[in-house]
């Protein structure tokens, strides 16, 4: 008898303190009462109705009425000739646009770090970063326009140099390397940034020393700066990793076309197209894929992540 | 950096490396400018010259035909208007609540702050997915409605994140605790402390925001059936991704026009491209600033 009172005792003690607590901070917390209810509305509650994955999703009995089918849209899935190729497509595309855009926004920072002539500098930052502001749907525009049969800037290049003329967007390979130099294109000034920033940052009585043995700016370049941004650019490289699976959904979708769908379906698209914009969507179905997909890029993201922080702890920051 | 070391004659290799370090440059300048320049070019020329390949580098019979009939296009106008609309709006909703999120999480004597912060941090690891928002939206009433657009992103949690660094890194502790003497309660220090100091971030925040507004597509094509609606960049995809030009659209329209329609709608493309972007391509200069720092910001998080 005794033991439970003792126990008792601190315990309302302590939910004593802890009212007294929440009463001392009570406008806190009608600060965070909006946020909240946004969080609960608009995250949380399509969490609870990922559910439907699971289920056979018929609207009139709603998301908690519809009857359980277990794996079943899983195992469709995966067993499913698009299975393969959207997992491809959507690999081949964000690696390639990892592969590519590590190295140039790098070279460009070092580039640019020693230019000595200020105006120029700052002219050719403020160009490239111009085409980070253009919208998705403009960026597409413009890359239709300029590759567009008969009409198009390219094509009248190409045909002024005497070649054939090239239907670009209608030859599925070549949509992997449209899409990822037009990438490059576009954010190549804003990524960057932050490597110009890195290098502003590095100790300049090191270059005074290298340039005080004789070394050549090329000498600098690779013994004092790529030391130095090597570690943050393989921290950015490793972050990115984590969406692997999710990357240039809003871009791809708009560059998609029925001749080039064999190498633009990539995982995202595909639940478009199966979830709302057919005519029959499955809802099922299609979040089945989606939470597939989440769950592999939230394993991914905490795989980073761990990676990325005992990288750091290695001394690599 | 080099104005430092402008006292040591540069080595032949250096002098070479200078060289082809601003050939360099200059091409990535070129490739990066032609293709912009070329755009406004094209729209300020003839149709036919556009459709002809005549427009190389300046425009060609210069015109501002394609500018009439952006400005006659009845969809394109309310898109234009739309798009102001849920810029600003969504912008102002999403400062307020963003604000309100990232204030109480940067008090370390919040209680169950740790878990709080969880549940934001853990939205942007695991998400529903698009079908199952989309049920939410559809069950709330709010498809083909404007706070379709404005309420599901009301919040970026990678901004709560940076706002909230920001708060503790820049605001010193004895402010508060001076505030707190003062008899200030926490409505208060916000309102009167934390706000006036917070200028340069909610300059960075609203920024990313506005442009997230102002480019975004998906969100209203998913949500929004009637066209009234429309924000400037889904009438965009209709126009230059559908290849969707309807001459009718545009009242008054001129016989002689109709005869140029297949010319008129390439250099109408153009014109559109260079409309929808100018807004930001004009601003972009003054604000460069601070959107550097917002990426300084964001990659302290990060």
């Amino acid at each position: 008898m005794q033991v439970p009172l003792a126990q008792s005792a601190p315990k309302q003690k302590t939910r004593k303190k802890l009212l007294r607590e929440l009463a001392r901070h009570w406008q806190l917390f009608v600060l965070l009462l909006l946020p909240i209810i946004y969080l609960i509305v608009f995250q949380y509650w399509p969490m609870y109705g990922v559910q439907i994955a699971f289920k056979n999703f018929q609207a009139p009995l709603g998301i908690t009425g519809s009857p359980w089918v277990g794996w079943r849209h899983f195992d469709r899935f995966i067993n499913s000739y698009d299975f393969q190729r959207t997992l491809q497509n959507t690999l081949v595309l964000s690696v390639y646009s990892l592969v590519v855009g590590f190295p140039f926004p790098i070279a460009l920072a070092l580039c640019l770090n020693y230019v000595g002539k200020r105006w120029f500098k700052s002219t050719v930052q403020l160009v490239t970063y111009a085409p980070y502001f253009i919208s998705t749907v403009v960026m597409v525009g413009i890359i239709l326009q300029f590759l567009a049969p008969n009409t198009g800037l390219i094509n009248m290049i190409i045909q002024k140099l005497g070649f054939q003329q090239v239907n670009f967007m209608g030859r599925p390979e070549l949509f992997a390397h449209i899409y990822v130099w037009s990438g490059l294109w576009q954010t190549l000034g804003f990524n960057c940034v932050i490597y110009l920033a890195a290098l502003s940052g590095v100790d300049p009585t090191l270059h005074e020393a290298a340039i005080v043995d004789g070394a050549s700016k090329l000498k600098r370049i690779w013994y004092i700066d790529l030391p130095e941004l090597m570690p943050l650019a393989i921290l950015l490289l490793i972050l990115s990793m984590g969406g692997i699976l999710s990357t240039g959904f809003e871009k791809i979708l708009l560059m998609q076309n029925p001749l080039n769908l064999r190498t633009s379906d990539v995982i995202d698209t595909y639940v478009y197209r199966v979830g709302i914009a057919s005519a029959v969507p499955n809802y099922s179905y299609a979040s089945a894929i989606g939470l597939f997909k989440s769950v592999i890029g939230l394993i991914l993201v905490i795989m980073v992540d761990r990676f990325a922080k005992r990288m750091g702890q290695a001394g690599a920051l | 950096m080099l104005t430092q070391h402008r006292g040591i004659r540069e080595g032949r290799g250096d002098q070479i490396f200078t060289i082809i370090n601003y050939a360099i440059l200059t091409v990535v300048l070129i490739v990066v400018l032609y293709p912009l320049i070329y755009i406004v070019s094209a729209s300020f020329s003839h149709p036919r010259a556009v459709t002809s390949g005549q427009v190389w580098l300046w425009p060609v019979e210069p015109t501002l035909a394609g500018y009439e009939a952006v400005f006659k296009h009845k969809y394109l106008m309310s898109g234009f208007g739309n798009s102001i609309y849920y810029t600003v709006v969504g912008t102002i909703i999403n400062v307020i609540m963003t604000v309100l999120a990232a204030y109480p999480l940067s008090r370390p004597d919040l209680p169950f702050r740790r878990t709080i912060t969880f549940l934001f941090y853990f939205t942007t690891l695991f998400s529903g997915g698009l079908i199952p928002l989309y049920l939410v939206i559809r069950e709330l009433g709010m498809l083909d409605t404007r706070w379709s657009l404005l309420l599901p992103g009301a919040i970026s949690v990678w901004n709560v994140l940076i706002m909230r660094t920001y708060f503790q890194t820049t605001i010193p502790r004895e402010l508060f605790e001076a505030a707190q003497l003062d008899g200030c309660d926490d409505f208060g220090y916000l309102w009167k402390v934390v706000l006036p100091l917070a200028g340069p971030i909610l300059a960075v925040i609203a920024l990313f925001y506005a442009i997230g507004h102002w480019n975004s597509y998906f969100s209203a094509m998913l949500y929004l059936q009637r066209k009234e609606l429309w924000p400037l960049q889904l009438v965009l995809r209709e126009i230059l991704i559908q290849n969707q030009f309807d001459p009718n659209m545009m009242s008054n329209i001129d016989p002689q026009q109709l005869a140029l329609r297949q010319q008129m709608s390439e250099l109408l493309k153009y014109t559109l491209i260079v409309v929808a972007s100018a807004p930001l391509m004009i601003v972009y200069p003054f604000v460069q600033r601070h959107f550097v720092k917002g990426i300084m910001l964001g990659s302290i998080k990060g």
